[in-house]
């Protein structure tokens, strides 16, 4: 109890507990007895490597799935992709995820079920991306975490697909004897790259938010299963120090997603030339 | 009824169409049944509630009365039968328990767990959201900026957090959804109230000098409801979703209230050794569930909506 | 026709734009070219493949849009518009294709074209974009450019520059221009030739001056009563009643009987072409040709 400091007056707790986090010390875990914040930075790197891999997987399969259903959009397989994408936005994560081991892991036995496969360090970063059996452990979960992302990929990119080929400038790209597969990847998707790059920059927060339930079901040793453990053995330092290290990230997320908007389309740069009148 | 007898069957049938008179209800109603699909999806909803709600009586057994489970019926696959001689159609769990049964009484805590924490964050929601857009002003931006910042976090982390601090049991998950929820009712109908309050009907209320709760519950209210119905529906089906998340985290109901959530995560660990159904077909309840009120979700979203209105 | 002007002349919705987009072979779904050829130094380009169609776009044949602010895509550099126009037709290094797209800025009339390449399109003013649309029309320099209203969304004052400066470049480069246009006054200002459009169809052609002194076709008649400066000041400006059929349901016969004040039985059937006594290359479909303002 004294060691904790729990036989102070609350309020005194308290001060001394925000004095300590302004200096990034929220504490020592309970179960550990390792200071919160250290515990909690030795398994980000499992966790975002599990996120980024999602977004990567969304962005790759969802930007091509989208044109297609967006330029294509009575065909059977463009109705396909966006009927797809639906159950994706519909369907609880988790069970999708279970369904996953269900499938590839328990009946086909193709992907190990659970766990994070051997790491190796390559360029400094210390990765299971580097492995054979680290990439087969991976899929799995990187496939269940990215399909919600990928479906609000596939639908954007097919709505803005849609909503730039009938503009002129399209016309006028082809009328300059441009080849199609340069007006479709430089003239329309430059343009619906924008509202994409935002959304999904953004979604970048709940794809790290959603590892939570990732890590749990695949048993993926990051941050989120550890701030499960931690709620389940009532390890509040830990706790806190998610909640904290998840918000500063939100932050700068926001952050970075501004810059690249600004980056991307030149209309919101600030500049003093010309003006936009006839 | 001699009256009615007595006339011809011409004078009948204009008689009953004078009766027939075009409520919004009846308008609602007939401009839902357009669509089948959300038909279907109304039909499936409402065998789920009558499966809940008589689960006492429908179900094959009780599962949580330990009296009648048996350990010599543990993983029996779906079709084999109970030492009682009893079918179980859907298989048993690890402790022998009916899967079929066990189904029916964790629809039954979904499903309740889920429509009364949508409905408090409605009452709760709707009030902050009604009082936000009717005074504007400091107030409202106050309001808002709080209800912007939480829709910027996704759900699960809220409720996680709010778990993490309350702790885990019943009450709580409610509160923890209700918080989680709040703010998209706030956020909907304050956006209403801003249009409806530039609308006349309020200021002559106004002139009346009735109070203001008069003005805001009985004039401002009952304007906002069709844009607060569609929410209602697509956050029961959320409120759902988001319990049996944090159940299958094992941070959500107790043990002793086993939700569709519960029952999922507890055929996970059975799952690797082959007996896929404990985890399946609760999943399939759950899914169906949710599936069906976004189908009902949709199909109000589309009749009540004003830019759609013939 | 080399180096000639053609005015395509009707009101809107009489199918000019379409007409532009067909040569090139653009018409978007559900819209189909159903008959006839169109014919670019002898051969049909209905008969042309894809690829063939699209390297004599922007290349042979390049056009010009009618809105500015709309034609550039507004994420794209204008060197990189202007480039890879270049580059779609001749092979040719990045370096060397930008030494002649900042060529072609210059002689539009862009001032520090080379700062201006780097720029972005909404750094620009309508005229000034519509002029980097003319440099990249230009580029190539084609045998015809399409130009679809090119000057309707601008001010009067870039009216005119735009007209002449385009009238010059198609001199130099000996380029034949179709200029569309509702407004009789443009076309009286630059063109060698008029075409007028009605419902889809052309109603009558000839030299600029034969057209406008001498209107065959009743249609014209009206069109050049009803432009302002053919007035004298203080009458009502006439007007041809009713409004154009829809393309979807077009009359029986001629298109133009139910707005016309000479129309008889005979305009039941559809006229053909039929040359003005006076001069043969001044043709109009209509059974009751005009001469001095008059049946004849």
């Amino acid at each position: 109890m004294k060691a904790l400091g729990l036989d102070r007056p609350i309020w005194d707790q308290y001060i001394i507990f925000l004095t300590n986090a302004l200096q990034g010390d929220v504490g020592r875990s309970f179960v550990f007895n390792t200071p919160a914040i250290d515990l909690i930075l030795l398994r980000l790197p499992a966790t975002l490597e599990l996120a980024i891999t999602a977004l990567i997987l969304a962005n790759v399969l969802g930007i091509p799935l989208g044109l297609y259903a967006g330029l294509k959009p009575e065909s059977v397989a463009g109705r396909s992709v966006m009927a797809g994408s639906i159950l994706g936005f519909s369907l609880p994560g988790f069970w999708v995820k279970v369904s996953l081991i269900m499938l590839f892991a328990v009946e086909l036995d193709w992907l190990p079920a659970g766990g994070r496969g051997e790491t190796a360090t390559f360029l400094g970063i210390t990765s299971s991306l580097f492995t054979v059996d680290g990439l087969r452990h991976i899929i799995l979960p990187a496939t269940g975490l990215s399909l919600f992302t990928m479906a609000l990929v596939i639908r954007l990119t097919s709505a803005g697909v849609r909503e730039t080929l009938p503009m002129d400038f399209i016309k006028f790209a082809r009328a300059k004897g441009l080849r199609e597969s340069r007006v479709i990847s430089v003239h329309v998707l430059k343009n619906i790259l924008i509202p994409i790059v935002t959304v999904v920059g953004l979604e970048f927060g709940g794809l790290v938010a959603f590892t939570v339930i990732t890590e749990s079901i695949f048993s993926w040793p990051g941050m989120g299963k550890l701030l499960i453990d931690s709620i389940n053995f009532l390890d509040r330092p830990v706790i806190v120090a998610y909640i904290v290290l998840v918000a500063t990230m939100f932050i700068g997320i926001n952050l970075v997603v501004d810059l690249v908007y600004a980056v991307l389309d030149p209309r919101v740069r600030l500049s003093d030339a010309g003006g936009a009148g006839t | 009824m001699t009256i009615v007898s007595s006339l011809t069957p011409e004078q009948r049938a204009v008689a009953e169409r004078e009766v027939y008179v075009e409520t919004p209800l009846r308008r609602f109603a007939s401009d839902f049944s357009d669509s089948r699909i959300a038909l279907l999806g109304l039909a499936m909803f409402l065998a789920f509630i009558s499966l809940a709600v008589f689960a006492p009586l429908l179900a094959p057994q009780n599962p949580y009365d330990l009296s009648t489970l048996d350990l010599l019926d543990s993983r029996l696959q779906p079709g084999q039968s109970l030492s009682t001689g009893q079918i179980a159609w859907l298989g048993t769990d690890g402790l022998g328990r009916d899967m079929l049964s066990a189904i029916m009484y964790g629809l039954r805590i979904s499903l309740s767990v889920g429509v009364m924490s949508a409905l408090i964050a409605l009452v709760i929601g709707a009030s902050v959201g009604l009082v936000a857009g009717y005074a504007g002003g400091w107030l409202d931006a106050v309001i808002m900026r709080i209800v912007d910042i939480q829709l910027s976090f996704p759900a699960v982390l809220i409720g996680l957090v709010l778990i993490a601090v309350l702790g885990t049991g019943t009450e709580k998950i409610i509160i923890a959804l209700v918080a989680v929820q709040w703010s998209y009712y706030a956020r909907t109908i304050r956006s209403t109230a801003i249009v409806e309050r530039q609308k006349e009907y309020i200021e002559a209320a106004r002139c009346l000098a009735l109070g203001r709760g008069v003005v805001l519950f009985r004039h401002l209210l009952p304007n906002c409801m069709p844009s607060l119905i569609v929410v209602v529906t697509v956050q029961v089906a959320h409120s759902i979703a988001l319990e049996a998340s944090l159940s299958f985290l094992g941070v959500g109901l107790p043990v002793t209230e086993p939700s569709l959530g519960r029952l999922i995560s507890n055929g996970f660990e059975y799952m690797m050794s082959g007996s896929y159904w404990i985890s399946f077909f609760p999943g399939v309840a759950l899914l169906l569930l949710i599936l069906s009120l976004n189908l009902v979700g949709d199909q109000v979203r589309d009749v009540l909506n004003p830019r759609l209105q013939r | 026709m080399r180096g000639k002007i053609l005015g395509l002349v009707g009101e809107s919705g009489s199918g000019k734009t379409v007409t532009g987009f067909s040569i090139l072979g653009l018409v978007e779904k559900p819209g189909r070219i159903e008959q006839g050829r169109i014919l670019f130094n002898g051969s049909d380009l209905r008969r042309a493949s894809p690829e063939e169609l699209r390297d004599i776009r922007g290349n042979r044949i390049s056009m010009i849009f009618q809105d500015p602010m709309m034609t550039l895509n507004p994420v794209l550099r204008i060197d990189t518009q202007m480039i890879e126009t270049i580059r779609a037709h001749k092979k040719i290094s990045y370096d060397d294709a930008r030494v002649l797209a900042r060529d072609a800025l210059g002689k539009v009339g862009i001032p520090s074209p080379d700062e201006r390449l780097a720029a972005y399109p909404h750094q620009f003013s309508g005229g000034m974009r519509q002029r980097v649309a003319i440099a990249i029309a230009l580029l190539h320099k084609p045998e015809l450019i399409i130009a679809d209203e090119p000057t309707t969304a601008l001010d009067v004052t870039i009216q005119a520059q735009i007209l002449s400066e385009v009238q010059k470049l198609c001199r130099e480069v000996g380029t034949a221009l179709i200029w569309v246009t509702h407004d009789l006054s443009v076309v009286a200002a630059i063109a060698d030739q008029i075409c007028v459009m009605y419902a889809g169809r052309i109603v009558e052609r000839g030299s600029t001056e034969s057209v406008l002194d001498g209107p065959s076709h009743p249609y014209t008649n009206g069109l050049i009563h009803s432009v302002p400066g053919n007035n004298r000041p203080g009458t009502p400006l006439q007007q041809i009643p009713g409004v154009m059929p829809s393309l979807l349901s077009l009359p029986v016969g001629c298109s133009f009987r139910q707005r016309c004040r000479y129309a008889d039985s005979m305009c039941m059937a559809e006229p053909e072409f039929n040359a003005v006594e006076t001069n043969r290359d001044h043709i109009a479909r209509c059974w009751h040709p005009l001469a001095e303002g008059r049946p004849a």
